[in-house]
């Protein structure tokens, strides 16, 4: 919980320390060691990714060779177009691009709903006093660790109620309230670091709740509301659980389309589709983490509560 | 006195005036909390104590459902598997995840790079992470084959398709994916830790390694304390790697038990076991939970005090 609140001075020292004492000479023997050990383990962790690109490149033919570590006689990205635009789920032959709009049907009203929420939750529990907010927030914190396992049932049961079952909305609705414990926690340590004094002045203003939060606190949030996109875009994206319980069969996020043309196709395995798939499939998250590189670090340090 | 007055009784009427908004605003969390937190969770402990099978029933059978549980061979075997990949994978990630950021933290060049390359399978899903590592793995067009056709004649690694092996080649996946998670942590509590200490050490004569392990490592606690914490509760629910790497198999070779209520739950419809598997889980999980968020707490609370 306190995770949130040192994420800012971390990454403050991690910026200026290194340029406090000069780099030493790379050649004794420590440091050949040092960096021959970080070598071999970016190439471990670069090796799935390297793999992945050069299958999704080759022709069947070449993959039949068994070589997975060579370079593609004549790279083509025919792999590519087929997984984006033809791969089989089943019957349908409509490639993982169905996936991929579903995805982003879930994953923009999720991201956007479940930061409100959680931001609202933050500012009410930072300013305001309640005599039950604690309390609840102490329960909601708890949820955050909760096996999903234990609440798949009774929710299927509880949205086939409303006929929010299988639904859009109600998938978003679960992905909101998923996303509730860590939105909040966020957002309330954040407005805790706001001075009271700013929150005082605009009360003897005669601001009121709403008129403080759309037009005080929410306007000075960007550095916190960048963070929480960034988690809340990349985990929604990335989930396969809750997606393939509660979707329904028409709008099943792309992660779960990629396990079924992969896992349940019938005939000859197409390794290059299946790799291109992959990492189209992975390409979201991917460029949201280089280009938030900083941001995504300290979205990981503040949600680390994050069942 | 009329002074310490005025102030009080318009905070006091609009404090009135305003709880009405502030209750509206919570109602979503309360909701949320009394529905989706709490109502769940008796729900299921409910439907644990019932015969349920396709519909729920209600029935009272007592614990029946969880003898059931734990005189089923799925089961049984579920847990051995989860036992034997958190193990492998808890210490593998903690000490590769350890090691980097410690030789990372030795001023090397090229930092940042080498800070994205760790970190970037973090960002990829599980379903992905356990897709590349299939085929990475698979034994005929794979790694094997790629390496007996560079040379290596006899090399075998085949553990993926190997009955009592497989589950480690989930668990190496995993580590792949989270070791570069314990890193950023470990990383952000290596920066945390004073020059002075280093200076003192180096002065005492004591060697770099000795100081990470005796002095650096009981200093960043905390930030070791989270990181097993977030690796403990991915390991109970373990389920979309599995599901995309190996479906569970070869036969129930990677059977877990997140997997096992997913499928008695929704593909052989008997939600009373299912429930009762769930319920497992959770005290399995709280069990790890409460004695880690209490600790916290009071270390918590002890900074306060200081800070007042």
């Amino acid at each position: 919980m306190a995770a949130a609140a040192s994420a800012r001075p971390a990454a403050g020292a991690a910026a200026s320390r290194p340029r406090l004492r000069p780099r030493k000479p790379w050649s004794t023997p420590a440091r050949l060691g040092i960096y021959a050990f970080l070598l071999i383990s970016a190439v471990f962790f670069l090796l799935p990714l390297y793999v992945m690109l050069v299958t999704s490149l080759k022709t069947m033919d070449e993959i039949r060779l068994g070589a997975i570590f060579a370079l593609p006689g004549s790279p083509r990205l025919d792999a590519w177009v087929q997984a984006w635009s033809s791969a089989c789920t089943g019957l349908e032959c409509r490639g993982i691009q169905v996936g991929f709009w579903n995805s982003v049907k879930i994953v923009v009203p999720s991201t956007v709903a479940s930061i409100f929420v959680g931001a609202l939750n933050g500012y009410a529990l930072a300013f305001w006093r309640s005599r039950w907010a604690g309390w609840l927030f102490g329960v909601l914190l708890m949820g955050a660790f909760i096996p999903y396992q234990v609440f798949l049932y009774p929710l299927v049961r509880g949205l086939a109620l409303f006929g929010l079952f299988g639904s859009l909305p109600g998938i978003v609705l679960i992905h909101t309230v998923f996303g509730m414990p860590v939105m909040t926690l966020l957002f309330r340590n954040y407005y805790a670091a706001v001075p009271q004094e700013l929150f005082k002045a605009a009360r003897i203003d005669g601001g009121g709740f709403w008129r403080i939060f759309f037009q005080l606190m929410l306007p000075m949030s960007t550095p916190i509301l960048i963070v929480a996109v960034i988690l809340q875009a990349t985990n929604i994206w990335n989930d396969f659980i809750l997606g393939l319980v509660f979707a329904g069969r028409e709008n099943l996020p792309m992660t779960v389309q990629l396990n079924n043309v992969i896992n349940s196709t019938t005939g000859e395995r197409l390794y290059n589709v299946n790799m291109a798939a992959t990492i189209l499939t992975s390409m979201v998250p991917l460029l949201i983490y280089l280009v938030s590189g900083r941001w995504f670090v300290r979205g990981i340090a503040a949600g680390a509560v994050k069942g | 006195m009329a002074e310490r007055e005025r102030p009080a009784t318009p905070r006091g009427k609009r404090g009135l005036r305003f709880n009405w908004a502030l209750n509206l605003a919570l109602v979503p969390m309360s909701l949320t909390v009394l529905f989706c937190y709490i109502g769940t969770v008796l729900w299921s402990l409910r439907i644990s104590t019932t015969s349920s099978r396709t519909f729920p029933a209600s029935d009272f059978v007592g614990l029946a459902q969880y003898e059931r549980l734990f005189g089923s061979e799925r089961w049984s075997v579920s847990l051995q598997h989860l036992v034997q990949f958190g193990v492998v994978f808890m210490v593998a990630t903690l000490v590769i995840g350890f090691a980097l950021a410690v030789f990372i933290d030795q001023k090397v060049r090229a930092e940042g790079v080498l800070r994205t390359v760790f970190l970037y399978p973090y960002a990829m899903s599980f379903v992905a992470t356990g897709l590349i590592w299939q085929w990475t793995l698979n034994p005929e067009l794979g790694l094997q084959s790629a390496m007996r056709r560079m040379g290596f004649g006899d090399f075998t690694f085949d553990w993926i398709v190997t009955q009592d092996k497989a589950i480690y080649t989930v668990a190496m996946a995993a580590v792949w994916q989270m070791s570069g998670l314990v890193m950023a942590l470990m990383l952000s509590g290596l920066r945390g830790v004073e020059e002075e200490i280093w200076h003192a050490t180096r002065i005492d004569g004591i060697p770099r390694w000795r100081v990470y392990l005796s002095i650096v490592l009981p200093m960043i606690a905390p930030s070791v304390a989270t990181a097993m914490v977030l690796l403990f509760l991915s390991v109970v629910k373990v389920y979309d790697v599995v599901v995309a790497m190996t479906g569970g198999g070869p036969g129930n070779a990677t059977e877990v038990p997140a997997k096992f209520i997913l499928d008695y739950l929704f593909g052989r419809a008997n939600i009373g076991m299912a429930s009762a598997a769930s319920i497992v889980l959770l005290l399995t999980a709280m069990a790890v939970l409460a004695p880690w968020m209490y600790a916290r707490k009071r270390s918590e609370r002890r900074a306060d005090r200081r800070g007042a």
